[in-house]
């Protein structure tokens, strides 16, 4: 390492400082006068009584640890009695240098190292990696129909696979303890699938620059009924048990509302801008693989509270259904790849074959595809929002800068503002309704 | 030829005063570091209100790297991705930061949102944002030495220890 570099980086503290040490411009961030907000909302966030003697306050640790943390979030919270009077998300446990690993993995390999990051939603990790490389390549106007419809497909089960998650883990938090057991259940009806179509259960690896791994298996198409079949009744009865239950309700409309400014002004996307009435999703307003062709439903709240961001994810998973049932309908027949012999390794029977498949084969899988120099950024809807790729290439077969945009990073910093002046119980509703995933917030 | 050339200069499209440039059909501005945070808040005006993504590069090992509109290529970049709800459409900056003097204007006042990637990019590249309200490491320890993601960082690897070997 040069010693220029190595020299003492210790920048200080990552934690919630005392208030005495708190720097103006931090002050209005902790208080939120910077959002763009009206006065109005201004003077409510004010009304909260932050000038308390020091030694009435306590600074407690939510977290690493904490089971409703979602993994390995740490939140600093300042409470007078119950009341939560600042709040600091500190995060880095799970960091693993990601985005440093792809630059050492080819693009072949990187889908392996992308999927890990949103790991309950690992297709779509892989699906905007894909459409990054396959934009600087200039091939992502060549890919096949059925590539694309199937892409859909497990991309539209993958945000019924999370959101079903979401609502298990959101039952847990809450005290709806069964819902957590129904939750689970449901999500491995989906993943099921996935391994039937991938060979694993998460982290498939399964959509690749060109396309796909593999074909849809034989009788997917009753297994994919069949998940869509059993589902309604069971949302129906989760809405009776959940949505018409005064406690439920209670702990949670009117927890952690954020405005529609203050969501803009955090780049806060998916549900949660969706919850405070902004209708935006990606899928509908810059339609990507075949979204426009399809007919679906946005939904959007009005409150932005945490009841709306369940009540959306909830019927997301409904929306989600609708769009699963017309690509079914629609799916075309083709190839799952495209046949350009620089991206897509040969045939297996080919190997045996022929000489030339046997040294494309090697050639792909040792040094990988060379991607023209240029720099891209590509941003699909996760179920938490817009996950971004940004890629750098200089030309050669790895990537020269893999950055990704993770929604759950971004959406995290709303925390202070939603928690601000709430119950330290309520804190617990707030960050479930965020639904973090701190794979991809660490990375 | 000369005559192509002055043709291709006087057709570069600007906005803002700044250079745009396509790169694979995405619009993007050669921003230099004076005028960053002005064209931002003028582009905030335009409709990009939301600031979806800040990062950097490291472009050591790329020096005799080419930009379009004679914008001279220094060792980092910021990169800037914004996000109009109303036009539906993006919009990225980039920002050239040279190598000895890593001081960047912070976005903070414009998008509070990006709080926390200017931190994560000062993490990962040491590059400071003049004006950000809380600029400590996001990701790595705070007493970590180094900044990851420079080019020049060595990977390092764990010695693997085993009973009775020499190191």
């Amino acid at each position: 390492m040069s010693s220029v570099i190595s020299a003492g980086t210790n920048e200080g503290g990552q934690e919630l400082q005392s208030r005495s040490e708190l720097t103006a411009k931090e002050l209005f961030r902790e208080v939120g006068s910077v959002l763009r907000l009206s006065e109005s909302e201004a003077a409510k966030l004010a009304e909260v009584q932050t000038e308390v003697p020091e030694d009435q306050t306590m600074i407690i640790n939510m977290g690493p640890q904490h089971p409703s943390t979602h993994g390995v979030l740490r939140l600093m919270l300042e409470l007078q009695g119950e009341t939560v009077l600042r709040c600091k998300p500190i995060i880095g446990y799970l960091h693993t240098g990601m985005e440093k690993t792809g630059e050492s993995l080819t693009y072949m390999q990187g889908g392996t190292n992308v999927t890990r990051m949103d790991y309950l939603s690992p297709l779509n990790n892989e699906l905007v990696f894909s459409l990054a490389v396959e934009k600087l390549l200039g091939i992502d106007g060549d890919i096949p129909e059925r590539a694309v419809w199937m892409r859909m497909l497990l991309s539209e089960l993958n945000r019924m696979s999370s959101h079903l998650l979401f609502l298990a883990t959101n039952g847990m938090d809450i005290g709806a303890v069964s819902m957590m057991l129904y939750g689970w259940r449901e999500r491995e009806d989906v993943l099921r699938f996935f391994q039937k179509v991938t060979g694993l259960r998460m982290n498939h690896n399964f959509i690749r620059p060109g396309g796909l791994a593999a074909d849809l298996p034989e009788g997917w198409r009753d297994d994919v009924l069949s998940i869509l079949e059993n589902l309604p009744s069971r949302l129906e009865e989760y809405d009776i048990l959940m949505t018409g239950q005064p406690i439920w309700r209670e702990r949670l409309q009117g927890v952690g509302a954020i405005t529609a400014r203050e969501a803009m002004a955090l780049g806060a996307t998916g549900p949660i801008l969706r919850s405070t009435g902004v209708a935006w999703d990606l899928r509908r307003d810059m339609p990507y693989l075949r979204y426009e062709e399809v007919d679906f439903d946005v939904i959007v709240g009005q409150y932005g509270d945490a009841y709306d961001r369940y009540a959306i994810r909830f019927n997301e998973i409904r929306e989600s259904m609708k769009i699963v049932y017309q690509i079914l309908d629609r799916m075309p027949s083709g190839d799952y790849r495209i046949q350009n012999k620089k991206v897509t390794p040969p045939p297996r029977a080919r190997i045996d074959e022929s000489m030339e498949a046997l040294i494309h084969h090697f050639k792909i899988f040792t040094e990988g595809f060379k991607v023209p120099e240029g720099e891209v950024y590509v941003g699909i809807e996760s179920p938490r929002g817009e996950i971004g790729c940004y890629i750098v290439s200089d030309g050669s077969s790895t990537p020269y800068r893999m950055h990704m945009r993770a929604p759950s990073f971004v959406n995290i910093q709303a925390l202070p503002h939603m928690m601000r002046g709430g119950l330290v119980a309520d804190a617990v509703a707030v960050i479930s309704s965020v639904d973090p995933v701190l794979g991809e917030v660490d990375r | 030829m000369s005559d192509q050339v002055e043709q291709a200069e006087q057709t570069v499209e600007t906005l803002h005063g700044c250079p745009v440039v396509y790169s694979r059909d995405q619009r993007v501005l050669l921003v230099n570091r004076e005028q960053y945070v002005s064209v931002v808040k003028a582009l905030a005006n335009d409709g990009f209100d939301v600031c979806i993504d800040l990062t950097g590069v490291d472009y050591l090992s790329m020096p005799h790297r080419t930009l379009e509109a004679g914008i001279q290529p220094e060792r980092f970049e910021v990169v800037v991705n914004l996000l109009s709800l109303t036009k539906r459409e993006r919009i990225r900056l980039r920002v050239q930061v040279p190598a000895d003097d890593t001081n960047v204007p912070s976005l903070f006042d414009v998008h509070p949102g990006t709080e926390a990637h200017e931190r994560e990019t000062f993490d990962m590249f040491g590059i400071t944002f003049d004006g950000h309200p809380d600029m400590t490491r996001i990701l790595m320890p705070e007493d970590w030495d180094g900044h990851p993601l420079r080019k020049d960082y060595d990977q390092g690897f764990i010695p693997v220890q085993f009973k009775g070997s020499n190191s």
